[in-house]
């Protein structure tokens, strides 16, 4: 039986290397843009400030503000709006002293954020199965 | 009172302990800030106070287990440590990489993401406290126990995929990896639901320990239905934590295998239901009073989490639920409801059997249990409510601001401040109780 046991092991071990090269080498889509060099600059000064302790992207953070996945491309929001909250902060956000360059690097990054996808996505279609075809950004430009 | 020639057991419960206690604290005072904005602004905001919450409370789970996991070993089995040095090692590591987090967070040092947000050099530490544990484990283990229970099984993955996943949360260190940001974010969100899974295979191997002992049934650790549940448990570990992950838009065969994957948990649900009915006929163990009740308590909670946690599995639910205080209402019946009460169970185990004269049947003891269960249930019940009404801003409303619809939400942060300090209080009794009971078997050791 501990023979048999082991050998379950291994074959689950075996599968769960495979599935982990697959999901580290897949292109997640024909035309995926890497972060530029800002943009990891704005990563690390979202990471470095939390940001994620009060946002969301992709409805994955923190609950205390709104999530920021589109807020660039957002048509009452955008690059200022985002600087502006920076500037001044509200509520439980603190105002953030930034340079003019790391506003800029945090915009970039939420930009490239934004050219990824949807969320919350609203297009998706609903199947009988249970399962949700998501509406792909990069369709769509494709389309275009 | 039994005599400990090794108390590092000891010393992991009690950091745990204190770990608890000022987790519990520091997600009251990140919780006040949801009614009052301003309270502790200036001198420590929200977004650095959650850093504290969750990782002090992620070290509660960690190191309680980890010292159940050496107690029982050792003075319950009566194995011969591999090495005691290393046991000592892998504590000092620990505490030491402990307050290394802490002054990371003061300092203002965060680099990190999500749940692992110190500074990423505090990991080397910690991977090699588990490797510590891990050598240590496995060569007690594999010298003294032919036939292994399946709870030998279980604390064996659960080290060895904590170690994996540690150092998977971390690739985004990788300069190329961090570029392609849907890929990084997906492995992100990948290493933490198995990581998730990782202690819970450390925390169900307990529970199946306890529950072993209390019936003094070996067979409860060694059937093939057992073993059926633990590889199940096993698989969802490695493949089905992409119901995390289903909106963001990755390749969707990721999502096709975990959305398969993750409905094999209605077999573990069907025999909960099944084995739930038959334990009912089963008179309370007098003997493990405590144990069996949180134990009990646990079972519950995994009935109510499991159904939560299959439904949003489903992606049609999961679209309306994801990003909602839903996620977080899972995420809080896990860990308090499940992972803690299984660790209460544990903690009550070990004192027992140090400290026999030890009572646990006090009125003190079970209302604290109640008062427990009950605000856990309310708090739940308020997050689930919250959610609900996210998800109807979100998808059914059209030009209300945020701010607003939190604002809307602002009686119900009030409830869920004071259901959290009820919380707070039952298990401030439960742990300052047991805490005595260890200082009192430390003292006189």
């Amino acid at each position: 039986m501990f023979l048999r046991y082991r050998i379950i092991i291994i074959v689950l071990i075996t599968l769960f290397a495979v599935y982990n090269i697959c999901i580290y080498s897949t292109k997640e889509s024909s035309t995926f843009i890497k972060l530029s060099s800002q943009a990891v600059s704005g990563q690390q000064l979202w990471q470095e400030n939390n940001c994620w302790s009060c946002h969301q992207i992709y409805g994955l953070g923190g609950y205390l503000g709104p999530d920021l996945t589109n807020v660039i491309s957002h048509p009452s929001k955008g690059s200022q709006y985002v600087k502006a909250f920076l500037n001044s902060g509200i509520k439980s956000m603190p105002k953030f002293n930034f340079s003019e360059e790391e506003k800029n690097a945090i915009v970039s990054y939420l930009k490239h954020i934004d050219s990824t996808g949807y969320y919350p996505n609203y297009n998706a279609v609903f199947k009988p199965t249970g399962w949700v075809e998501l509406k792909y950004k990069y369709n769509d430009r494709n389309e275009k | 009172m039994i005599e400990m020639k090794n108390k590092t057991p000891l010393l992991f419960i009690i950091a745990a302990l204190l770990a608890l206690l000022l987790g519990v604290f520091f997600g009251l005072f990140a919780s006040l800030q949801y009614i009052i904005p301003d309270f502790l602004k200036e001198y420590i905001p929200f977004h650095k106070m959650r850093p504290f919450h969750v990782t002090t409370v992620i070290s509660w789970i960690i190191l309680c287990v980890t010292g159940s996991i050496y107690f029982f070993i050792t003075h319950i089995e009566k194995l011969s440590l591999y090495s005691k040095k290393l046991s000592k090692l892998h504590f000092v590591v620990f505490i030491i990489t402990a307050i290394g987090i802490y002054v990371s967070f003061l300092s203002g040092k965060m680099e990190g993401r999500e749940y692992l947000s110190y500074t990423p050099i505090l990991t080397i530490p910690i991977l090699f406290g588990w490797i510590l544990f891990g050598v240590n484990y496995y060569k007690t283990i594999a010298k003294n126990v032919k036939n292994w229970s399946v709870y030998y099984w279980m604390w064996a993955t659960g080290i060895v995929f904590m170690i994996y996943h540690l150092c998977e949360a971390h690739f985004w260190l990788i300069p190329g990896f961090r570029e392609r940001f849907i890929t990084d974010m997906a492995v992100q969100w990948k290493s933490y639901g198995s990581f998730v899974g990782s202690w819970n295979m450390l925390v169900y191997g307990t529970a199946i320990y306890l529950m072993s002992k209390i019936k003094r049934d070996s067979n409860l650790a060694h059937g093939k239905m057992v073993f059926f549940f633990y590889f199940l448990g096993l698989t969802n570990l490695m493949f089905g934590w992409a119901h995390h992950t289903y909106i963001i838009p990755m390749q969707p065969w990721i999502r096709y295998v975990a959305y398969g994957v993750s409905m094999t948990e209605w077999i573990v649900l069907g025999h909960i239901i099944y084995s739930w009915i038959k334990s009912l006929s089963i008179k309370d163990k007098q003997e493990y009073c405590m144990v069996y009740r949180f134990l009990k308590a646990a079972d519950f909670w995994v009935f109510i989490n499991i159904i939560l946690a299959l439904l949003f599995s489903i992606p049609a639910i999961n679209f309306f639920t994801h990003g909602t205080h839903i996620t977080v209402a899972h995420s809080m019946g896990t860990t308090i409801g499940i992972n803690t009460t299984i660790l209460m169970a544990s903690v009550f185990f070990i004192v027992q059997k140090i400290l026999p004269s030890f009572k646990t049947t006090t009125l003190f003891i079970k209302r604290s249990y109640y008062l427990f269960n009950i605000m856990l249930f309310l708090f739940f019940c308020t997050l689930l409510y919250a959610g609900v009404i996210k998800s109807n801003w979100m998808y059914f409303t059209k030009d209300i601001h945020f701010s607003e619809m939190q604002d809307s939400l602002f009686t119900t942060y009030i409830a869920f401040f004071v259901f959290g300090l009820g919380l707070a209080i039952s298990i401030t009794t439960l742990s300052l109780t047991l805490f005595k009971a260890l200082f009192k078997v430390l003292k006189s050791n």
